[in-house]
Order: C-alpha cells, then structure tokens, then sequence
C-alpha cells in the first residue's frame, strides 16, 4: 500500500527545517487550529488529572500487603483479595502437590506463540505440536497414565481460561477450515449439512447453546454416562467458534482465482491436493488477522461458562466478592479481571498485526 | 416477560421429566455409589455468604456446606470426602435430576411444585427463612403497600419472583423489575439506587445489609410475604439416601438438643448413662446399620462438623459479620421450629 504524497505539507518546509522539533510537531498536531487546540488543552488537563490520580489509587497508595482489609489503610487500592487468593486465581483447587502439573500446561501452551514466530522451522513440527497439544493438556491436568488422576472439579481459575481458550482454538480452527471446505463442495449433501450447520450455530446464541451442553445434554444419555461438564462446554465453544471461522475461510477461497484451480487440476493435482499445497495455505495467510481476532473473541467468550456452573477466572472473581471477609472490594476485583484479559488479548492483537506487517512486506 | 419466564419453566420441566424416566436404573443406588467411589458430590452455591463460599485458601465453608460434611462423615466416615460440584440457580435441580451430584445443598425452599415434578426429593428444613422487603430509608416507606409502582431488583428463577407476583398481583399493587444473575451485582445495583427495593430471604438480606457501606440508610419492612423453608434435595425414587441425608440433618439437632457438642462427645460417650445420648451416638442400638452405615455415623458427624448450634454460630452466628439471630431456627424447645425427630 503506498500513500499518495500529501499535498498539505509542502516539501519546502520539510527540507527547510531539517531538526522538526517537538514544538513543531506539537503545532501541527496538538494546536493547529483554535477548535483543536481548546481540545488538546482540555485533554491534557484530563490527562494530567486522571493519570496521577489512577496511579496512586492503582499503585502508590494501595495495599498490597497484609492479611485481612483491615490492612487496607492507605485509601486506595486494596489488592489483599488478589494476593490473598492468587493460588486459587491461578491453579483452582488443584492439589499443591501436583501444581507442577498445571504450570508444564501452561508452559506448553504458551510455548505455541514463539512457535508460530519462528519462520525456519518446519511447518510439519508446528502442526504436530498443534495437535498433541490440547491432548497433552489434558493428560496433565486430569491425570491418568501414571499421573494422579484430579477431579475436574478441581479445576478452576485461570486454570480453566486458559484450558478452554487454548483447546478451543486449536479445535475449532481444523473443524473450521472441513466445514469451509464442505460448504463450497460440489457434493449436495454434503454442502446441504455444512450450510445447515453453520447457519444453525450462527443463529443461535452461545448463552443457548451452554445452557443445553449443561442442562440437557445429561438427561439424553444412558443411565451411567457422564460426561465432565468441562469436556461439554468446552465442545460448545469450539462448535460455536468453528462455525464462525468457516465463513471467515469460506470468505479467503472465494478470494483466490479460478485459474489456480483449473491449473492444479490440468497438473493433475487431486481434490485434497491441490487444496492441501495451493489453495489453503493462500487462504489461511490471507485469513490470519480475523481468524486471530476471533481467537481473541473466543478467549473473552471462555467466561460465559461461570453462568453453567464452572469456575473459570470469573468464577472465582465472583465468589471473592461474596466472602464476608472481602465484601465491598469489587472495583479491586474486577480491574483485575479486566487486566488480566486486556494481557492477554493485546498480546495476541499485537501477534495478529505482527502477522499483517509480515504479509505486507511479503506480498510487496 | 411473564409469558416467557412460564414457558421456559414448562420447558424445563419437561426436559426434567424426560430425564426423570432414567433415574428409576440410574440412581438405582446412591448410598452404594457414594461408597464406591468413596466421595461425596455435593451441589452448592459459589457464593452465598455464610451458607457457601471460599476462604482464602480455597476451602468451601458455610451452612450448607457443613451439611455436606456432615453427610460424609456419616456415610464416609471422613468430613473431607466431598466433592464440590457449583451449580447456579437455574441448572441446580436438573444437575441433581441428572445424576450429577448426589445432594443438592443450595439453600433451595422446599416447594411442592419442585418436590412433586422435577425429579428430586426434598429432605428436610436446615434453615427456615422467609421473604421480606429492603427500601431506601429515605423514601418514608413503612409497609409493603407503600412500595405500589416500585421498582425491584431480582434474581431470576427463583421463588421470590413468583411470591412478589402472587402477592401484588393478588392486591392490584402494580410493580417493575430488574433481573440480575449474581447476588453481588444485584445487591450493588440496590445500593446504587438502580431500584427502589430489593426482595430476598430476610436472612440473606440482613446478612448484606450489614455488609454496606452505609446500612442506615436502608430499611427492612416488617411483611414477611413468604415461608421459606430451606434445605437439602437428593434425587428423586430413592428412599434409602433420602432417609440418610434427612436423619443426618436430624442428629446434629438432636445433639444440640441432648447437649452434645463436638468438644465433649467422647466424653459423653464414654460416660454419659442416657439412653438418648447412647443410641444417638450408637453405643447402644444398631440403627446406623439399618441405614446401610456404621452405627458411629451420628458420632462422626458430630464429632467432626459441630452439632446444629455449632455449625449456625460458626457460620452466620452473632460472632461472625453476618451476625443472624437464631429466630425461627431455635429448637422447638426453645419456640424455634427446630422439631428433629426422636432417634430410637
């Protein structure tokens, strides 16, 4: 993309003033006009205003340690139900001594983003990794196979959020990616169910559809089946999102050009084929920056849960506030929450424009 | 709204019913599946102050919860065999129709509509409560007639919001609602003027009111519109594990009322020559045995939760922040309606 040269900023006076100041740049930009400079001053009063006293209520005249409110004496933040209760935030109720357990998880999971930084490894070992990955998880969390087996009503906190977003997204993505394909297929039936499918989903909201994983789905099976809770809402997710991400594939195949297929078939590429070397890595480079922002709707989605029953970082969140001891700290709580997921999915934004700046430059 | 809220009520109790059909087999034998797997899977609330919450080391504790202790300790042996399952106000019954859980332990009243259709049983009253009414001090309200065209905070799908209806609809008193799913945010709404008056078990709202910033500013009225007896549900079809949840409840009142205590309990076992206290705590008798227990099992309960003044005071009593008075729940001896069948 290339920007036509501007005809505001005349070359002269660039080249005239070759050291731009910051008095300059702050007279082109903060007070060009009399409008605009009224703005930019009540702005910065704001600024001025609000980021000290956010500080010091955040940081310098906050508690952070002690045992009970009653420590709370500095007249701003009260981060004890935080520090009191960060095992709990982080593991749930995970037994101590298999903590290790949850953080080789967590290591693992957030060893898949330097992973998919890295551009000389080859792409057979990321997708391998891909897909071991969420049974590798659950392998160590639940147990089994030489490990203690832990109820998975132990599991809760961040512990939760992490497992149902990351498991969710390396699900749905494979399911999305059939279900794109099924709806351009040539087969009717087969056409007919993924488009049944995917508008069925996509018309119904994903409180609804958590709501029949936990109510109802329990009292259709035979007598003696359970199903862990975990495991149900945990496939709600990765239907739901799947169905998303296929209209987001479907939208990159019609992207790329009739010729590419007619070529392929003249080479005598099968169907499998010529979607597996030509077609499908065009449209999934094309298709990285939504796909990763549905990621991210996905992860803020994981939340939803608490409302069936399970104690994901909200869950915990919400019971904090009910204890005697912690009354009235909501705001403390909360921002915490917020932080936490602004961590997080910033973290994966800035991947997915990172992604966007390397397509760029490889299309150019 | 109230077409609505009905017909999803006729739906799940149909979906329940369907369910109900399985249970005959499935929880052919709960007191033998609980053995088996040697855990108890209790459904509670995540967060009800002094019935059910997390400390900070991430234990349950509260009422309800010690009555799931309790039933472990009698069928396990051991308080700490329980397995938490949390459930919400909506998906509590289901999860106990479902076979998810073995009790339901959620501060849920007893109803005869929920005993009578949705596949589970109710045990007996842990705590008897009622329905009242919080106002802004400010607004001069003294009865429940003063509030015609208010504006209420709820919370959905429980019975306070069918009482309100029959109870103004019944006096052509007009009346709006907000419906919040968590206590918390519901009762910040209140304090937060978002309604004019909050409606809820006179415990749980004496409770909160404590807990406010500035509880002067805020009324109870004195109408009661409501019998809340609450307590513990278990599937429905199942006599044996009813008649042990429901006896459970039973010795730790009972012990209250013969003066056991869980500090003095080996010594009124080994010396103490009342026949009540014996058979109670099994020394004489085998009535744990005919229950499918040890003849300990009152023994363990008690020994390891508290008999029933233990757990109240422990857990909302005058020396906790929520400081409830024991009211309805004295024992009948004391003109409470605490009435525990005689153990013989």
């Amino acid at each position: 993309m290339t920007t036509p040269p501007s005809h505001a900023e005349p070359i002269s006076q660039t080249v005239a003033s070759p050291l731009p100041n910051a008095w300059q740049w702050a007279r082109r930009h903060l007070f060009p006009s009399p409008g605009h400079t009224v703005l930019s001053l009540i702005t910065l009063a704001f600024l001025l205003w609000f980021v000290p006293t956010a500080l010091d209520w955040l940081i310098f005249s906050a508690t952070f340690i002690g045992e009970s409110q009653a420590d709370c004496t500095g007249g701003g933040a009260c981060w004890l139900p935080i520090s009191q209760r960060i095992e709990m935030f982080v593991y749930g109720f995970y037994p101590d001594t298999q903590e290790w357990r949850v953080n080789v998880a967590f290591a693992l999971a957030a060893g898949l983003f330097p992973l998919l930084y890295a551009k000389r490894l080859d792409r057979r070992w990321i997708l391998a990794y891909l897909a071991a990955l969420p049974f590798v998880m659950w392998w160590l969390l639940k147990g089994g196979a030489g490990l203690p087996e832990v109820s998975s009503t132990k599991f809760a906190g961040i512990l939760v959020t992490v497992f149902l977003g990351v498991v969710g997204m390396v699900f749905a993505l494979p399911l999305g990616i059939l279900l794109a394909l099924g709806r351009r297929s040539s087969k009717p039936i087969i056409k007919m169910l993924c488009v049944l499918y995917i508008e069925l989903i996509r018309s119904v909201p994903v409180i609804t559809l958590l709501f029949m994983a936990s109510l109802m789905v329990q009292l259709f099976l035979p007598p003696g089946v359970f199903i862990d809770i975990l495991l149900r809402v945990l496939a709600v997710l990765i239907l739901f999102t799947a169905a998303y991400m296929a209209e987001t594939i479907r939208g990159g195949l019609q992207g790329i050009p009739k010729g590419q297929y007619e070529a392929a078939k003249a080479l005598g590429f099968s169907y499998w084929k010529t979607m597996g070397m030509i077609i499908l890595p065009q449209v999934l480079r094309n298709t990285i920056p939504p796909l990763l922002t549905q990621f991210i709707g996905l992860f803020k989605e994981t939340t939803l849960v608490m409302i069936v029953g399970v104690l994901d970082i909200v869950g915990i969140a919400m019971s904090t506030t009910a204890a005697p001891e912690w009354l009235g700290l909501e705001h403390e709580v909360y921002l915490f929450l917020a932080m936490f997921f602004f961590v997080i999915c910033f973290a994966l934004s800035r991947y997915a424009r990172h992604l966007e700046k390397q397509l760029e430059r490889s299309r150019s | 709204m109230q077409k609505t809220s009905s017909l999803a009520r006729l739906a799940q109790a149909s979906v329940l019913l369907m369910g109900a059909g399985y249970l005959g087999s499935a929880q052919a034998g709960i007191l033998e599946d609980v053995q088996a797997r040697d855990t108890l899977r209790c459904g509670i609330s995540s967060d009800k102050a002094g019935f059910s919450f997390l400390t900070n080391d991430g234990q349950w504790t509260g009422m309800d919860v010690d009555l799931c202790r309790a039933v472990a300790a009698a069928v396990l042996d051991d308080a700490d065999k329980v397995e938490y399952v949390v459930t919400t106000a909506k998906n509590r019954l289901t999860a106990l129709a479902s076979g998810g859980i073995d009790v339901l332990s959620r501060s849920t009243t007893w109803t005869a509509s929920r005993d009578a259709n949705l596949g589970v049983d109710f045990t007996t009253p842990w705590f008897y409560d009622g329905q009242g009414f919080m106002t802004h001090a400010d607004y001069g309200v003294e009865k429940l007639e003063d509030l015609d065209g208010a504006l209420f905070c709820l919370s959905p799908g429980t019975t306070s919001e069918r009482n309100l209806e029959d109870h103004f609809g019944r006096r052509g008193l007009s009346y709006r609602t907000i419906v919040i799913e968590k206590s918390t945010e519901l009762y910040n709404a209140f304090q937060q003027g978002r309604c004019d008056a909050i409606t809820n078990d006179v415990s749980g709202l004496a409770a909160r009111r404590t807990l406010f910033a500035n509880p002067d500013d805020y009324i109870m009225l004195p109408d009661v519109i409501s019998k809340e007896p609450l307590g513990a549900y278990v599937p429905q079809g199942n006599a044996e594990w009813r008649d042990i949840v429901t006896w459970t409840a039973f010795a730790l009142m009972n012990a209250e009322e013969l003066g056991v205590t869980s500090e003095n309990i080996d010594e009124l076992r080994d010396t103490s020559k009342n026949p009540k206290i014996a058979r109670l705590l099994g020394t004489d008798g085998r009535i744990g045995e005919r229950f499918g227990l040890s003849n300990d099992w009152a023994y363990q309960a008690i020994k390891q939760v508290g008999n029933y003044a233990e757990i109240f005071n422990r857990n909302v009593g005058p020396d906790t922040p929520l400081k409830f008075e024991r009211g309805l729940n004295r024992l009948w001896s004391d003109g409470g309606l605490l009435y525990p069948a005689p153990i013989r």
